[in-house]
């Protein structure tokens, strides 16, 4: 079942026409695929690459956009997420751009149903496949740039695989707070060497990235750089031995797991917001597609459940 | 019974030259010396002969003008030690010679027993140990119990002599130079200090000594070297001392 | 003392600025200069040459412009020589140090060498706090349990004396002696066997000198560390070296044993030197 959207003014359809397929030349397409295979070959390590001026500004995902028009063709199905959800503004502005720029690709909401996926600030829920492909959208590519200043330096760190610096920045927030209080943007080891910048996302979706089966890539487009985390690749946040990495708890104060108040899920990444009417807190699924999926899950259970 | 010396020092002088001067000090001329294992050998003459020098030229501290100082060292090897190799010199001072000079010149926050100890602990000995063997030989010299665990850098005269040569005598060197070590004592402990000295000879250590009262000389030494002022400084001091 | 050589420095040369033919025989004790008439180098340290035993502690002594600094900066990679050649000596291992590769470099630095400063700045992170900067020479050595590395950093700073309940806070708020101690606790994180003194107690007060010296000595006893200490200072000769070299515009001078070299000095310099110490 796709979700295609319908254009009906011809302007833009004829407008569009007038652009290559992907908005981007093929040289610069194929500039992009040839950073995006050294970034595959090279885990974890920053490719540069002529990030194109895009019609949009820096920081609205000119580095994730760049690279789905790169390898999207007419025979793809996308979607679009932004904190996990296929409607916030951003994620459908992006759509409506890709899908003028790609007339004839398929996109839609649902994970199972998509090849290439493009999101800012989480992974879905969804256990990816190896079919798919995964395309972040990147603020700052580099983990060392909080220690060092100098781009040259950081190169000559990563290249020496030499993260002490930043070892010692976790080091001094367990002590000042007795523990790792990164919450998004972990360093995270890959391939047991490059540590890389693992974007905005929770700490909650880090461990999707290990063993990954699906091809995740990520994208800077101001800062120019493309790296990637190949399928089953070891994907290792930064942790002591004895404070090991760990995952948000969404517990209240009596240690009981929150739930999302839409579908009941328990199990899932949740955003927190307060109730306009009744000023209570409320939490919600951030992934609004396995949200939407929970809650039929949840209907047709129950329906069961009352006709048998 | 021949003994081979353990030290054999033949033909050594040593002149100063003094390059700001433009002068040349002469001073030890044509030493003769032997120093044989548990025996003492004292270097006798009058102020300005060289006895220091010599102690100070076997010990490396003056570089010799001339002349040959031939060591037997434990391993049984023979070395000349006006020419020996730097890191060598200062192996066989850790290990195998010792020098108990007039001037202490400590860390300054180390505790007496600690300065005492030292050249034990050096050798591998445990520091526990070595820390009681040194408040032992301290008590045979009457230094107070109290001075012990402070630095000795605001002792007097005889007290900081007094730890000079707990600290040599302690370590128990295969040789040990002695450059007036009663100088500033008084009677009862240079008995002690005499004491002291006969049991390290009896355990094999060869001693040469400097020693300013000549009674010493008679109740210690086995052998006597006299040396006479290099031609050329003044002698200051007419009275010629009495020769053994 | 041992008869393990650890170090064997062979004509070690380091000329700024384009260099001629004519610097070495213009340059030197003898012309009473450091700096060449023909081209205007200076030329640093010219064929500087000495080897250190394990366990031994080699004072390098000269005034300003002497070339001592350099010397050892060069050893410890912050500069790369002109010429000459340089072989360290590790647990059967020897490195031919200014053929090494910028990885390997950094490996003997973190791993067997230990550095400390005149100037704090250079051989501590300001941005980190006292534990954190000890912190960071283990996580170089792979080092990566948390409490392991905060006991271990309590002990270096205990043992070099500064104070435990201060560890987390940043160098800037401490007195000069103080982080002179944390660049030592540092500098001995990971046991070095071979530690560079670079006039660690120029500029201290003299109380501070004499407890950091004897702090120094201390823990050359326990951990039988060879150490090369850079110091203008005859004080500080006496009681740290074993051995001396005196090095005037460049060049070694005179080389000896620390009393000798203090006694029964045989170069014109040197005993100039040793006669004008207050």
């Amino acid at each position: 079942m796709s979700n295609t959207t319908q254009t009906t003014d011809t302007q833009f359809r004829q407008a569009s026409a007038e652009y290559n397929f992907g908005f981007l030349d093929e040289y610069a397409k194929k500039e992009v695929r040839r950073s995006v295979l050294k970034a595959i070959a090279i885990p974890g390590y920053q490719v540069p690459y002529s990030s194109r001026e895009m019609p949009m500004g820096r920081g609205f995902g000119t580095g994730g956009l760049q690279l789905t028009l790169a390898l999207i063709g007419q025979k793809d199905t996308l979607k679009v997420i932004d904190q996990g959800s296929d409607d916030s503004v951003n994620a459908v502005n992006l759509r409506s751009f890709i899908e003028m720029t790609c007339p004839g690709i398929d996109t839609t909401t649902k994970v199972t149903e998509a090849n290439l996926i493009q999101s800012r600030h989480r992974i879905p829920e969804q256990p990816l496949r190896e079919d798919q492909v995964l395309i972040l959208q990147v603020p700052y590519p580099d983990a060392l740039v909080v220690v060092e200043s100098s781009e040259d330096k950081r190169k000559i760190m990563h290249g020496e695989a030499d993260y002490s610096r930043l070892l010692v920045k976790l080091y001094e927030d367990i002590v000042k707070f007795n523990e790792i209080t990164i919450s998004h943007r972990y360093p995270t080891r890959i391939n047991g060497h490059y540590v890389i910048d693992s974007s905005p996302i929770p700490r909650w979706d880090v461990p999707k990235m290990h063993q990954s089966k699906a091809l995740i890539l990520l994208g800077a487009g101001r800062e120019k750089k493309i790296y990637a985390v190949p399928p089953y690749t070891l994907a290792e946040p930064l942790e002591f031995d004895d404070m090991p990495f760990r995952v948000e708890n969404f517990n209240d104060e009596n240690g009981e797991r929150q739930a999302c108040h839409l579908c009941g899920c328990n199990h899932s990444f949740l955003d927190e917001f307060m109730d306009a009417k009744s000023g209570q807190k409320r939490y919600q699924c951030s992934d609004s597609d396995y949200c939407h999926e929970q809650l039929i899950y949840k209907t047709s259970t129950s329906n069961q459940h009352s006709e048998g | 019974m021949f003994i081979k010396p353990i030290l054999e020092v033949e033909n050594f002088s040593k002149t100063f030259m003094l390059h700001e001067q433009g002068k040349e000090l002469p001073s030890s001329h044509n030493v003769f010396l032997k120093a044989y294992a548990g025996r003492l050998t004292a270097i006798i003459g009058p102020t300005g002969a060289g006895k220091s020098t010599v102690l100070k030229g076997i010990y490396r501290t003056y570089l010799p003008t001339s002349g040959r100082m031939m060591f037997t060292m434990e391993n049984g090897q023979q070395i000349d030690l006006a020419t020996a190799d730097e890191h060598q010199i200062l192996a066989l001072r850790q290990n195998e010679i010792g020098f108990v000079t007039q001037f202490l010149h400590t860390l300054p926050r180390q505790p007496t027993e600690n300065v005492v100890a030292m050249p034990l602990i050096k050798k591998g000995m445990e520091r526990r140990l070595a820390i009681e063997k040194a408040r032992e030989t301290l008590a045979k010299l009457n230094l107070p119990e109290r001075l012990w665990g402070i630095s000795p850098a605001t002792f007097s005269g005889g007290e900081k002599q007094r730890v000079n040569l707990a600290r040599g005598l302690l370590a128990r060197p295969n040789l040990l130079l002695l450059d007036e070590p009663t100088a500033s004592l008084d009677p009862k402990t240079t008995d002690r200090v005499v004491e002291l000295i006969d049991n390290l000879k009896q355990s094999g250590t060869a001693v040469i000594a400097i020693f300013h009262d000549l009674n010493l000389v008679e109740r210690l030494a086995d052998k006597v070297v006299e040396l006479e002022p290099p031609i050329g400084t003044e002698q200051f001091f007419n009275d010629t001392r009495k020769v053994l | 003392m041992s008869n393990d050589k650890i170090l064997e420095v062979r004509n070690l040369s380091k000329v700024y600025g384009k260099g001629c033919s004519k610097c070495f025989e213009s340059t030197g004790p003898k012309h009473d200069t450091n700096i060449c008439p023909h081209c205007g180098s200076v030329v640093a340290a010219h064929d500087i040459s000495f080897d250190l035993y394990r366990g031994e502690i080699l004072g390098i002594m000269g005034e300003s412009g002497s070339g001592k600094s350099t010397s050892i900066k060069n050893l410890f990679f912050d500069e790369m020589p002109t010429s000459g050649q340089a072989t360290f000596f590790d647990q059967g291992k020897q490195y031919d140090l200014f053929k090494l590769n910028a990885q390997q470099k950094r490996h003997l630095r973190n791993h067997h060498f230990g550095m400390v400063y005149q100037n704090p700045v250079l051989g501590l992170n300001f941005n980190v706090s006292a534990g954190g900067n000890i912190a960071e020479r283990l996580l170089m050595n792979n080092i990566t349990h948390y409490s392991d590395i905060r006991d271990r950093a309590i002990e270096l700073l205990r043992r070099t004396e500064v104070l435990t309940e201060r560890m987390d806070e940043l160098p800037k708020n401490f007195s000069g002696g103080m982080q002179q101690r944390v660049q030592i606790a540092k500098a001995l994180a990971t046991n070095p066997p071979l530690l560079f003194l670079d006039e660690v107690t120029t500029g201290l007060d003299l109380s501070v000198q004499a407890a950091i010296l004897d702090l120094i000595m201390e823990i050359q006893h326990e951990s039988n560390t060879a150490m090369i200490a850079v110091t203008h200072d005859l004080g500080v000769i006496r009681l740290l070296a074993d051995r001396t070299i005196m090095m005037k515009y460049g060049r070694i001078v005179e080389t000896g044993l620390t009393d000798q070299i203090l006694e029964d000095p045989q170069d014109a310099y040197t005993q100039r030197l040793v006669a004008s110490a207050l």
